[in-house]
């Protein structure tokens, strides 16, 4: 899945989530529920929270950080790193953390699996027809509904 | 009644301390989450959240700028 197939799936699937953007380390937008140049700067804030973190984490000794979640009277911020890509995403007040944080790494994990673009198919005559998926199948699963839903 | 106004001040400032000591605004936290599962909650009044908790703001407003 690419990434912005990702984060629409997040942004559908938690309602708690205002907002997110998939971004690198170095502060490539990859996808942003908002306009670009408003998913910019939400990214280029979250990759200062995180590195902030960063130095904070490094003083405690533990092992790497890898979320950031901040409680505001104003809302929440959740920056979730994995490899070389965060997501970022901001919600209403009092979220249900552990929702938003497994959602949020669910899409990291679906964007990682975004493949480089396949080399041309072969013919439909020199596939096997046994290895042939079922022309129904989809491979995917039915969105996951939020508590509220 | 000027001194009802002392009292009234007085209490205001001990609330205002009690408040700070306690935190600042209810509930506003920032939490560290390590790849070990170990986690850190730092509270408000926390030297490395008064660091953190202003940049998480920057988030919020970069994200509803314009809305």
């Amino acid at each position: 899945m690419d990434a912005a197939a990702a984060l629409k799936d997040l942004t559908e699937v938690s309602r708690q989530i205002e907002g997110a953007v998939l971004a690198r380390l170095d502060g490539t937008l990859l996808a942003s529920s908002f306009d670009d140049e408003r998913g910019s700067r939400v990214a280029g804030a979250a990759l200062e929270l995180l590195r902030a973190a960063d130095a904070s984490a490094a003083s405690t000794g533990r092992a790497a950080l890898g979320e950031v979640v901040v409680r505001l009277d104003q809302g929440g911020v959740f920056v979730v790193r994995s490899g070389e890509r965060l997501v970022a995403a901001v919600t209403g007040a009092e979220p249900t953390v552990g929702l938003v944080l497994y959602d949020l790494k669910t899409c990291l994990r679906l964007a990682e699996e975004e493949k480089p673009a396949r080399p041309a198919r072969k013919s439909a005559a020199r596939r096997s027809p046994a290895k042939r998926p079922p022309a129904t199948s989809t491979g995917r699963k039915k969105p996951r509904k939020g508590p509220d839903a | 009644m000027r001194k009802a106004l002392v009292w009234t001040l007085l209490a205001g400032a001990a609330g205002a301390v009690v408040w700070r000591r306690a935190g600042g605004p209810p509930g506003e936290q920032v939490q560290l989450l390590f790849d070990d599962g170990s986690s850190v909650a730092l509270g408000a009044d926390h030297e490395e959240a008064e660091r953190l908790l202003p940049l998480a703001r920057d988030v919020v407003a970069a994200a509803r700028s314009g809305t």
